[in-house]
């Protein structure tokens, strides 16, 4: 049924991108409005234009075009090595620890080219943060762990800072699990809840994008579901962009789908449309899982 | 059989009892080892009975057992501790057991320990006050004594008193009282006495200087010395062999050179510690302390002020010495940090500097503290730089005291292991001096494990604090 529903509206005609603000109360209301062209809707956050990347010799992106709209989740897929965790590390410019990375093309965060060389390297992390796939606590305790962005930033305030691990911690679900042993070590806690205190901590810089690298490979279903609630809330205050492994999870929770492989991006758009009507043979064939 | 064998073989069992036998050959010697130092070293403070042999010549011969065996042509005998050195020369004495007609314990007999000349063992005779006789009866000789001496410095001549001794066979000794440190009747001490006086007299070793060449008296000094420039040492080598070892691995471009310096670090560990006493003296002390004495002491000139071996060329020397030590350790450390806590760090906007400072290395600390750990057990143990360097047999004054500016890196310096070589090597009365070579190879011993247990109990603190490092 919904197949049908999507079929029908690939066939209207492109229109103005609805506001974000429209977008945030939900996909569903905003659906009738969407076009299906391979560009998105909402205000585009991050464009990649003509993104070429190499590991040394090696070239690991092949032109990517895309727009990452603002206060969406949008989803990488695509098998192993495809170059989805890649393209993610480029966009706050992580892979610049790599020795022998080079890159070709541009990224553009709010139509300002991260890769210029006036920008502030420390400035774009914290306004774009990430969650790694292993979940990395440092061995401090939480309240350390979460209060580490800010005083980095100089903050030295001890209320404000205890307001800021509280209000962090609220973003990621986590402050009425931990409120009373903030002050006890980070690596306690189980993996799921130490994958939200990564979360609060990136929220805790108050970022515009959170880059997520498979964030629940390594969590069981029930720490995965409550990451996956955590990102419609989290969505309504900053974009996300989540690479995954796990197809049904893309479906769950992105508003936008990326499939690549093989270094490039094969299909780009509205997840549902993706993942019901692939315009692309690739695609079909790893959604169905044919391959990968 | 054959196949019996090859079972036998490839279930490892040959290889697992190989290693057990190797690993309890070396904890047995190990073992062996302490159980002599410590059987040595602690018999040494126990005041022993005295024994008053009667030989069948007639002569008497009064004295401590100290072993017994059986002489090359056969006969078994005994060896006693004779002391009153100045009058017989030698501190030992064999005494074949069938020349023994009688061993007896008296209650009389004294253990006179003096400044010169060791102890004195005899009897009591006679108290003197310039010549005139105070008192001729041994009993009121011994009530009187205690409270004429005095455990400070010699009165110089200022203590009117002098006390005549005599020994096994009658010869009389007179002492002044001066000299006289403390008078015990061994044989008249119940075992809580004994315990009373073993404990003190651990204690004056502990706390007291040495007297007669360091065959005696005690090895404060030298106890002092060697924490403090294992001390100055921590204080040089951490910092610098931390700041090596980040260099090298997180910002130095990994290749040839990089390499290179790896292994000359690694070699230097291995260079013999003669090598780095000599560099010492040729740069530290004539290079580095003959410019600071040509430029800010030269009023001195020609005596050197830093332009001499001190404590502090000694321990600049031992910090160079253990320097790779640290470096590799740390490195290890540095390397044990997982690249998940560095991203995190850097993804939230630290720089690299930051990452280091505030992530990688609070969780490298365990690991650096290891590299610490055996710099200082390392460095407390080495004597051969040291003689070059600033170690002497007996320093007139101590590295701090209450003079301005109260701590003096100038000055030469005791050390526990030098003291060993010393005391047992170069000192007159060798015999005499080998309890005093097991009591300080003991203390040195304690004063490693002391400083090593400190570091431990410091590295496990963090590590539980940073409980789930790798290191």
């Amino acid at each position: 049924m919904l197949d049908q529903q999507y079929e029908v509206l690939s066939r209207v005609p492109p229109q103005t991108p609805v506001s974000s603000a429209t977008k945030v109360k939900g996909m569903e209301s905003s659906v009738s409005k969407v076009s299906s062209q391979p560009s998105t809707q909402g205000n585009p956050k991050l464009r990649v234009q003509g993104f070429n990347f190499f590991y040394g010799p090696v070239q690991s992106l092949f032109k990517i075009d895309l727009d990452i709209p603002e206060h969406q989740v949008t989803a990488f897929i695509g098998p192993s090595g495809c170059g989805k965790s890649t393209l993610l590390r480029c966009m706050n410019r992580l892979n610049d620890l790599i020795e022998g990375a080079r890159y070709e093309g541009n990224i553009l965060l709010d139509d300002v080219d991260i890769f210029n060389p006036l920008i502030d390297i420390t400035d774009l992390r914290k306004r774009v943060g990430m969650v790694f796939q292993k979940s990395n606590p440092f061995p401090k305790s939480i309240h350390e762990n979460v209060a580490y962005g800010p005083r980095l930033q100089g903050l030295k305030n001890r209320g404000v800072l205890d307001e800021i691990v509280e209000r962090s911690l609220r973003g990621a679900g986590l402050w009425e699990e931990v409120k009373d042993r903030l002050h006890k070590s980070a690596l306690g806690l189980s993996g799921g809840q130490q994958q939200r205190l990564c979360i609060a901590r990136a929220l805790a810089v108050k970022p515009d994008v959170l880059l997520m690298d498979e964030p629940c490979s390594a969590l069981d279903p029930i720490a995965t579901g409550v990451i996956e609630e955590l990102l419609f809330s989290l969505k309504k205050e900053l974009t996300v962009v989540i690479v995954t492994h796990n197809m049904q999870q893309a479906a769950r929770v992105s508003d936008q789908t990326a499939f690549m492989y093989l270094g490039q991006l094969v299909e780009f758009g509205r997840t549902k449309q993706l993942f019901t009507n692939p315009s692309k043979k690739q695609t079909e064939d790893y959604i169905t899982g044919r391959f990968g | 059989m054959k196949e019996w064998f090859r079972q036998f073989m490839a279930s490892g069992e040959l290889f697992i009892w190989g290693c057990g036998a190797g690993l309890s050959l070396s904890v047995f010697m190990i073992a062996g080892l302490m159980v002599l130092i410590l059987v040595n070293g602690m018999g040494y403070f126990w005041p022993a009975d005295l024994v008053e042999l009667t030989l069948k010549d007639g002569k008497h011969v009064i004295g401590q057992l100290a072993g017994e065996d059986v002489s090359p042509k056969g006969i078994p005998r005994i060896r006693m501790k004779i002391g009153n050195r100045d009058l017989y020369g030698l501190d030992y004495r064999w005494i074949n057991t069938d020349q023994i007609v009688e061993r007896a314990t008296p209650a009389d007999l004294v253990m006179v320990e003096r400044r010169e000349w060791g102890n004195f063992y005899g009897r009591l005779k006679t108290l003197l006050k310039e010549d005139q006789v105070v008192t001729e009866d041994a009993e009121t000789v011994w009530k009187a004594l205690p409270p004429l001496l005095s455990d400070t410095e010699p009165t110089d001549g200022l203590n009117p008193y002098s006390v005549l001794l005599a020994e096994a066979n009658g010869r009389e000794k007179a002492v002044a009282v001066d000299q006289v440190l403390r008078v015990l009747r061994p044989n008249d001490l119940s075992t809580v006495e004994k315990v009373w006086v073993y404990v003190g007299n651990i204690w004056t070793v502990l706390t007291t200087e040495p007297r007669e060449a360091n065959t005696e008296g005690g090895i404060f000094p030298a106890i002092f010395g060697t924490v403090m420039m294992v001390m100055i040492m921590s204080f040089i080598v951490t910092p610098f062999g931390v700041i090596g070892a980040l260099y090298l691995r997180e910002y130095a471009r990994q290749g040839i050179i990089v390499r290179t310096v790896r292994i000359a670090v690694n070699n230097l560990a291995g260079v013999p510690s003669i090598v780095f006493g000599v560099f010492g003296l040729g740069f530290f002390v004539y290079g580095v302390g003959g410019t600071i004495d040509a430029l800010w002491f030269s009023e001195k000139l020609p005596t050197p002020t830093f332009g001499t071996g001190g404590i502090l060329w000694a321990s600049l020397t031992l910090a160079l010495l253990t320097v790779p030590v640290v470096i590799v350790a740390t490195e290890e450390g540095l390397a044990a940090v997982p690249r998940e806590y560095r991203e995190g760090s850097i993804g939230l906007g630290a720089t690299k500097w930051e990452t280091i400072w505030k992530v990688v290395l609070p969780t490298a600390l365990p690991g650096i503290l290891t590299g610490l750990i055996l710099a200082m057990a390392r460095a407390a143990g080495e004597v051969a730089p040291l003689m070059l360097t600033g170690v002497v047999k007996l320093a007139p004054a101590m590295p701090i005291d209450g003079t301005w500016p109260f701590i003096h890196l100038d000055r030469k310096f005791m050390h526990l292991g030098f003291h060993i070589y010393d005391v047992g090597f170069q000192s007159p009365n060798v015999e005499a001096a080998k309890p005093m070579v097991f009591v300080t190879t003991l203390v040195l011993i304690g004063v490693v494990v002391t400083l090593n247990l400190a570091g431990i109990v410091l590295r496990n603190r963090m590590r539980r604090k940073y409980a789930g490092s790798t290191v």
